[in-house]
């Protein structure tokens, strides 16, 4: 692996591998007692993010303490950017305090690769506006092993905003390096152009989409896209592309149901689908944890055979 | 000749240290009872030795001895020291019972240095509190760098800091035997 | 000061000159031109073989950023780095800060030009007020004041209704409209051509129907009026196709394109570096096969003029985020290098051609004295070195700014020495020119 993770088009099928197994063994670790290993002791790594995040933030957060490393969260308000720091300075004036790893997450794409050619330390890309989201894909990559066993060969559906979507690019990169049968959903005026030069079926129906489907993931829809007129309306998004339980009876019977979240209910995703059996929303935010782990791990150094002791 | 252990001195070897347990723990002033011994075995070679162990102490006094597996890499000491280079694969660590109040036996193949061992007992602080720990291995080659000492070794052999030793399992390396390499 | 240039090979398309021909130079003027000219007391320059002698080159499209971003650049440090890429005149837009939209603004570019005298300069005016897109401005006086055209160059001219009005206005002083096609609601907060490279990359693409749908609109509003539009940096090859109709159907519509739109592609959004904001420019940089219907036009006659669109920007301006970035790039010091290796190399375009192209039709567009080597007019005069090998290397650029996706680049063509109104205004120290 590389100095730094800032998508999963830099990374090879062995690599994301090593990154799953990695994090099964990182998932014991929080399941002691003791949630703490001393392999990061000593390690600054800067949670640098310019927008707003829950979910990710802690779930970096927990890992990183976990690793005992050293956290520190730099949450960029509006106003900072107002008074107009760049984002190159700002990461300057980070680095000057000699951190090891910098965890971005930004709202313009490319802006880990900016950082990544500026700064000494490690980056990862935590989301990077419509680009990528690397360690989301992992952790859906990791949950869909734990239910499925291995990704090749299964027919994976993911429905939604397609255009807008870090999540969609990163799982379409991963999911078809590790040999899945990807089908990919959306209104016509929310599907990126080209996308089918990565290997992915692309269908407006969500029908052809989850039929026989072993794995369905839903994406956010955001309510600004009414202002781009992407679709007239919610009411009429989720009619048309909604999860109900009606669509997800024509998947396989042992389908489950992921979402990077946070949901829309009622707009993707119906309730009753989301709080469902199928739905295994839930375990990907605990997955997250053991897979930010074992990235920040591997990050600190690469891979190789066990050292004589 | 690099074949300091054969296949047959290996089996005598681990069948004399399951005896030499079994008496320890029941000679006089000894205060353990058999139901508190428990084997965690290092990763990787360590892990085989110690159910190897556990079937000796099966066969001698027909009590199932809880055996686990210790992955001591996320413990390691020279860690930060790689951070341009590779990170050691981690594996999992699985030791389905509890550790408190247990007489726990360390089981590594090769005691060098003893910052492995120094790096198990650190683990294994952290999953509970055991009544005593015990180091048992299979070969300890000198030159430790930490005041760390075996109670139960299968044979002594001196060498120079140049020199490797490699121990080859059944289970892994379809053979019994240590090798002196230089 | 007589002086005689010997021994070179004359490429002067107007006067159907291509061979070796001797130029006569006296008082900033073209003398007499002929085979083996009389030395009488003239200065003997040797030209050494090889090297090309043409009418000076003229870039249409230059940005000087004088008045008001002089930390981009200047009239003087934008001359010099015309004069280093073999322009003897540059004709600059009037997009500044204030807009050129009056005679004092314009006077101001004609006054720092004159005291850099260096590359002459011609400046552009507005079309509307402060290029608002609502009134027109005032375009006698900026005629008057020494504009050569009219654009609202940075965007397209607002309205149709603007557009029609400013093209039959602007017929009465035989000017040209410059436009800058761009439907902007189709283009809204795009940043990169709308394409398969732009969606990997997480880009808001830029359709090229954004261009050709304004494209069509002017050029059907130069029918309707009989002005004169030229489009410019083209880059679509729906947007040539549009100008291929519209001269046919006897429009007055001339285009250009600029070097960068016919070297490189929008993959190099993603490689060999990802995000370099040196590839952000408007219109941007699109398919292959866009910059290959872009090679056919400038071979088959179709496109008119290559112009560079220079658009300097400062270091720290251009390392931002993609999105934040600035569009533009430099274009003065790379463009004769990158026609000669790509365009006369390559064998897409004759040399005489490439000076039409350089200098014959931005002369006659903007109806300027230059674009030929013709007796009694002024001495502007480039010497090109068309198997010079070139490195590029930004960081001795004469240009203020420095972006440029072409720093490193090896090429094979460049510029020997350029001579404005007799007086040799640059001379390239790679080249042992005993000249001068």
């Amino acid at each position: 692996m590389k100095k730094d993770l800032l998508g999963i088009a830099d990374l090879t099928a062995d690599d994301i591998y090593r990154v799953l197994e990695t994090a099964d063994a990182m998932r014991e670790v929080g399941q002691r007692p003791i949630k703490k290993v001393p392999t990061l002791r000593g390690k600054t790594v800067v949670n640098l993010f310019y927008e707003p995040s829950t979910r990710t933030r802690t779930s970096f957060e927990i890992a990183e303490k976990r690793l005992s490393a050293d956290t520190l969260n730099v949450a960029v308000s509006a106003s900072s950017v107002l008074k107009g720091e760049t984002l190159v300075d700002t990461a300057l004036n980070i680095e000057a305090m000699s951190p090891d790893m910098i965890v971005l997450r930004h709202a313009s794409s490319g802006a880990c690769h900016l950082l990544s050619r500026i700064c000494k330390s490690r980056i990862i890309n935590a989301g990077d506006g419509m680009h990528e989201h690397p360690t989301q894909a992992l952790l859906d990559a990791f949950t869909i092993r734990e239910h499925k066993k291995d990704i090749a060969g299964l027919k994976i559906a993911i429905i939604g905003d397609l255009l807008h979507s870090r999540v969609l690019r990163s799982n379409a990169l991963l999911l078809t390096k590790l040999g899945a049968n990807l089908w990919v959903c959306g209104p016509p005026t929310l599907v990126p152009p080209g996308i089918e030069c990565l290997g992915v079926h692309v269908t407006t129906s969500v029908e052809e989409a989850v039929s026989d489907a072993d794995v369905i993931m839903m994406l956010r829809i955001q309510q600004e896209r009414m202002q781009g007129a992407f679709f007239p309306s919610l009411r009429e998004y989720f009619n048309v592309f909604g999860m109900t339980t009606d669509r997800v009876k024509l998947a396989k019977p042992d389908v489950i149901i992921m979402h990077p979240g946070p949901m829309n209910r009622g707009v993707e995703i119906a309730s009753d689908v989301a709080d469902g059996p199928y739905s295994v929303i839930l375990e990907q935010v605990a997955n997250g944890v053991a897979v930010r782990m074992a990235v920040l791990y591997l990050l600190a150094g690469g891979v190789e055979d066990e050292a004589a002791a | 000749m690099p074949v300091v252990l054969d296949a047959d001195r290996m089996a005598r070897s681990l069948a004399r240290i399951a005896h030499e347990i079994l008496e320890r723990k029941s000679g006089p002033g000894n205060t353990v009872d058999i139901a508190e011994l428990a084997l965690v075995g290092i990763r990787t070679r360590g892990v085989p030795l110690a159910r190897r162990i556990a079937k000796s102490i099966h066969e001698i006094a027909q009590h199932e001895t809880p055996t686990g597996a210790l992955d001591i890499t996320l413990y390691r000491d020279d860690l930060s020291s790689h951070t341009l280079g590779p990170q050691p694969l981690v594996r999992k660590t699985e030791i389905p019972f509890s550790i408190d109040g247990k007489l726990i036996l360390l089981v590594d193949d090769v005691l060098y240095t003893g910052r492995t061992i120094r790096a198990a007992l650190d683990a294994l602080i952290d999953f509970g509190r055991p009544k005593a720990i015990q180091l048992v291995v299979l070969v300890d080659r000198g030159h430790r760098e930490l005041p760390i000492k075996a109670d139960y070794v299968g044979k002594n052999i001196p060498t120079a800091s140049t020199q490797n030793v490699q121990v080859h399992l059944m289970e892994i390396d379809g053979r019994d035997e240590v090798e002196v390499l230089p | 000061m007589k002086r005689l240039l010997k021994g070179a090979r004359l490429v002067d398309p107007v006067n159907g000159r291509d061979g070796s021909f001797d130029v006569l130079i006296d008082g900033g003027r073209i003398a007499r031109i002929g085979r083996d000219l009389p030395v009488d007391g003239a200065a003997v320059v040797q030209i050494p073989s090889g090297l090309v002698v043409c009418p000076g080159l003229i870039d249409m499209h230059v940005h000087l950023r004088e008045p008001g971003q002089e930390h981009k650049e200047t009239v003087a440090t934008g001359t010099a780095a015309a004069v280093a890429g073999g322009f003897t005149a540059v004709a600059c837009m009037p997009n500044t800060s204030p807009v050129n939209d009056n005679a004092g603004v314009t006077e101001y570019v004609l006054k720092k030009a004159a005291e850099a005298n260096l590359a002459r300069v011609y400046p552009i005016g507005a079309v509307s007020r402060d290029q608002k897109g609502e009134q027109l401005a005032d375009i006698a006086e900026l005629k008057s004041a020494g504009c050569v055209a009219i654009t609202d160059d940075g965007r397209p001219v607002a309205t149709a209704l603007l557009m029609r009005r400013a093209l039959e206005y602007t017929s009465m002083f035989n000017m040209p409209v410059i436009e800058h096609c761009e439907d902007q609601t189709l283009k809204g907060d795009g940043v990169a051509h709308e394409g398969f490279h732009a969606s990997s990359l997480g880009l808001r693409g830029i359709p090229s129907e954004a261009e050709s749908i304004m494209a069509l609109r002017d050029i059907s509003l130069a029918s309707l009026t009989g002005g004169a539009v030229h489009i410019a940096h083209m880059s679509a090859r729906q947007t040539l196709a549009a100008v291929r109709f519209g001269k046919s159907q006897g429009a007055r519509v001339t285009c250009e394109v600029t070097p960068h739109h016919f070297v490189l592609t929008d993959e190099m959004l993603g490689a060999p570096v990802a995000y370099d904001t040196n590839t952000k420019m408007n219109p941007p940089l699109r398919e292959a096969s866009d910059r290959d219907a872009m090679l056919q036009g400038l071979a088959d006659g179709s496109i008119d003029v290559i112009a560079t669109d220079h658009a300097p920007h400062a270091a720290d301006e251009k390392q931002v985020e993609f999105d934040q970035a600035p569009f533009g790039i430099t274009g003065l010091e790379t463009a004769v290098s990158l026609c000669f290796d790509r365009l006369v190399h390559r064998g897409v375009v004759p040399l005489p051609r490439l000076v039409e192209l350089l200098s014959v039709n931005p002369a006659r567009i903007l109806n300027i004295p230059g674009g030929s080597l013709s007796e009694g007019a002024p001495a502007d005069i480039t010497i090109l070195a068309p198997d010079l090998a070139v490195t590029v290397a930004a960081a001795r650029m004469k240009s203020k700014s420095k972006n440029t996706p072409f720093d490193g680049w090896q090429l094979r063509g460049g510029v020997a020495a350029t001579i404005v109104a007799g007086r040799l205004v640059y001379a390239n120290d790679n080249l042992d020119l005993a000249i001068w």
